[in-house]
């Protein structure tokens, strides 16, 4: 840019504006508490739907007829999608942690040897219960197969097998969220619901607000520079984000009993970035709206897919493929992801790396187009 | 009035040619060039639309001209908008600062971002001045248009600036809150601060030490009050009759006549021009004996010039 460089005292300026309009604006700021704790109560209730082609890693330890014709029975049934075939069994807890996978089947040694010899084998299925609206047909599918799946294997000698109740046992191991409560998995998508919904509305809101009551003007006539502005609307809306999250989450650990496994620091981090992120988008949406009705028909425009392609409202997995490649630039498909699995799986860095990055990728991307939407002049 | 341009020095604090803007392919600004001197008020006039507010935004940077070039305070207005903004105020034709902040947060923040030494003390020494002590914390949105004027004008003087652009900042305020506006205006100018200020009123135009008139784009005249009616060549006759009815009737007779450029009515006067005077008085000579009716050749008035200029001004708008 040209002239004089960014400047702290100018931000300040900027900033502090911000926060005494924010006060006056009553309405606005009853909203921004009143939502998160409206939107928390409504979606209490379970939202449900039907995935199938679940990725599932089979960690086998016995290899024979029976375990295979067992996961092709398992394919079978729309259900199970194999993606992986995991040599250890560090390798497959990784892969549910990451969330790469849903389901791990283990099939224990021996499996054969014992099913032969009517010693009742046990197979061992890992699910990645935080939604549980997501899991629960593919297990219910699967303990009927448990039943049948080996009908046709077992002939001559083993046939009598087939009288009993199940030629072997499906231990179910439903993992993170093993009384299968869905407020578990509701509760902390809310937050990145209530985040995307207000950030986005409100920076886009303030933007075009200064637009069309004519102060925009003035403040271009002034020496504040485009990353000043930038920064100075959305400071604000960050610490706005921060109280949102704080009071869901004490909503969570109250009434809901949510379990709160991982680093509350790490999920704030990453808070940070998933905020700035929508807030680039409304701050793009406010210097294409003509408006303050405009930005809020495009505030609305963002989070409906947000809301419907993220995994919030329907199980990720259940979605035709388009959509879930719509859903994976959305950061709030992301965002869900690393909540999740901090609050409820307890995950790391490392595992939620990849969510991050895309999350920030989709960050720079939005800035970049806002700072190169706004401009320094009217025209 | 006075003419008093040949006391400045002749430093030049706009000096641009041939600015040009479009929007959505009409030239809203064409051809311009403007020069004003150190310490000059310069009054922009021209009808709705003519590009006034355009010109201004051009002056300060608020938009990049489609052609032209020239200088604003010595900076160029291309490349060093930010510099120019740094020495200009720029008071909008739409009340402009925020009106959910109070006055003092208002002038509190003005003085942050232009990072003024002494903050604090030269926004309690604006709202003294304002004669606003009791009333600083009230909203500026709950002022009178008359207060948010004064407002408007103070928060914009108060980083000093060399160059004051106003545009059309007495619209919509009564005559004594103008006339004092105008007293501030001027004692600004002599301390040295040149003022371009675009006004549709024609007292006001006479207050200024130059004028330009500005119609659809193009720059129609420029100078002094007398002497932009001087160039204008136009010759007026004042006529006054017996009653309304008959001034009105003699209107309609005139007007569309050829030699007749402009019949306007005043009060119980009707003034007539035209271009060519001897052309006015034969398409006259027919009324001028009636002896209901005086007639006298007068000066024309700013207001007749303009009128006429905007009436033969090509309207590209139309």
């Amino acid at each position: 840019m040209m002239g004089d460089r960014f400047n702290l005292h100018r931000l300040g300026a900027l900033v502090r504006k911000e926060f005494i309009q924010m006060r006056r604006d009553k309405l606005t700021f009853a909203m921004m508490l009143g939502v998160p704790i409206m939107q928390l109560l409504l979606f209490g209730y379970a939202i449900n739907s039907d995935p199938k082609h679940l990725p599932t890693a089979v960690f086998a330890q016995d290899h024979s007829i029976f375990t295979r014709s067992f996961i092709t029975a398992m394919e079978n049934t729309d259900y199970f999608q194999i993606t992986d075939r995991p040599e250890t069994r560090e390798q497959a807890d990784d892969l549910i942690s990451r969330g790469t996978v849903q389901f791990v089947v283990q099939i224990p040694p021996n499996f054969s040897r014992d099913l032969v010899r009517g010693a009742d084998p046990q197979i061992l299925l890992d699910a990645d219960a935080t939604d549980p609206a997501a899991t629960g047909n593919a297990i219910a599918a699967l303990r009927i197969l448990a039943t049948t799946a080996l009908n046709r294997d077992l002939t001559g000698p083993l046939a009598s097998r087939i009288q009993a109740a199940s030629p072997f046992d499906l231990v179910v191991h439903p993992r993170y969220n093993s009384e299968n409560r869905t407020q578990y998995n509701i509760v902390p998508g809310i937050i990145g619901v209530i985040l995307t919904m207000t950030m986005v509305m409100f920076t886009a809101l303030a933007m075009t607000r200064e637009v069309e009551r004519g102060t925009m003007e003035n403040l271009l006539t002034m020496p504040a520079r485009p990353f000043e502005v930038m920064l100075g609307k959305i400071i604000p809306y960050i610490v706005v984000g921060y109280i949102q999250t704080a009071l869901i989450l004490v909503a969570a650990r109250f009434l809901f009993d949510v379990p709160m496994i991982g680093s509350l620091l790490l999920l704030s981090i990453v808070l940070l970035i998933f905020v700035a992120a929508n807030l680039a988008v409304g701050f793009t949406f406010s210097t294409l709206a003509r408006n303050q009705l405009q930005a809020v028909q495009m505030a609305v425009f963002f989070f409906l897919p947000s809301i419907l392609l993220s995994g919030f409202m329907f199980p990720f997995r259940g979605m035709p493929t388009w959509a879930q490649w719509i859903g994976e630039i959305l950061p709030l498909t992301h965002f869900l992801r690393i909540i999740r699995g901090i609050l409820l799986k307890g995950n790391g860095i490392a595992d939620i790396q990849m969510d991050t990055g895309a999350i920030i990728l989709f960050f720079l991307g939005a800035t970049l187009v806002a700072l190169n939407r706004y401009r320094q002049t009217l025209d | 009035m006075t003419d008093d341009a040949a006391s400045f020095d002749g430093e030049l604090v706009i000096d641009v040619e041939g600015l040009t803007k479009s929007f959505g392919g009409r030239k809203v600004v064409d051809n311009v060039d403007m020069q004003v001197a150190k310490g000059e008020i310069y009054g922009f006039l021209g009808p709705n639309g003519s590009g006034k507010t355009t010109t201004i935004r051009l002056l300060c940077g608020l938009l990049t001209p489609d052609a032209g070039h020239g200088t604003c305070l010595g900076y160029d207005i291309l490349t060093e908008s930010p510099r120019i903004k740094l020495q200009v105020g720029y008071m909008t034709q739409k009340f402009s600062l925020y009106e959910d902040l109070s006055i003092r947060e208002n002038l509190d923040f003005v003085a942050r971002i232009y990072e003024l030494p002494n903050r604090h003390g030269a926004v309690e020494e604006t709202i003294a001045k304002l004669n606003l002590t009791g009333r600083a914390d009230q909203l500026a949105g709950s002022l009178s248009g008359g207060w948010k004027q004064r407002l408007a004008l103070a928060s914009c003087i108060m980083h000093k600036p060399k160059l004051l652009l106003l545009d059309e900042p007495t619209a919509g305020v009564d005559p004594k809150a103008r006339r004092e506006f105008w007293d501030e205006i001027h004692e600004l100018a002599a301390g040295g601060l040149t003022v371009l200020v675009s006004t549709h009123y024609m007292d006001e135009a006479e207050r200024c030490n130059k004028i330009c008139y500005l119609a659809y784009g193009h720059l129609l005249a420029r100078g002094t009050a007398t002497e932009v009616i001087a160039q204008s060549g136009l010759a007026t006759w004042t006529v006054s009759g017996p009653s309304p009815r008959r001034v009105r009737q003699l209107a309609h007779d005139l007007t569309g006549k050829s030699g007749v450029d402009m019949v306007a009515p005043f009060g119980a006067t009707l003034h007539v021009s035209g271009l060519d005077p001897a052309a006015l008085e034969r398409a006259i000579a027919p009324w001028r004996s009636d002896s209901d009716l005086s007639w006298r050749q007068d000066e024309p008035t700013l207001e007749d010039v303009f009128i006429l200029m905007m009436n033969k001004a090509p309207d590209n708008f139309s």
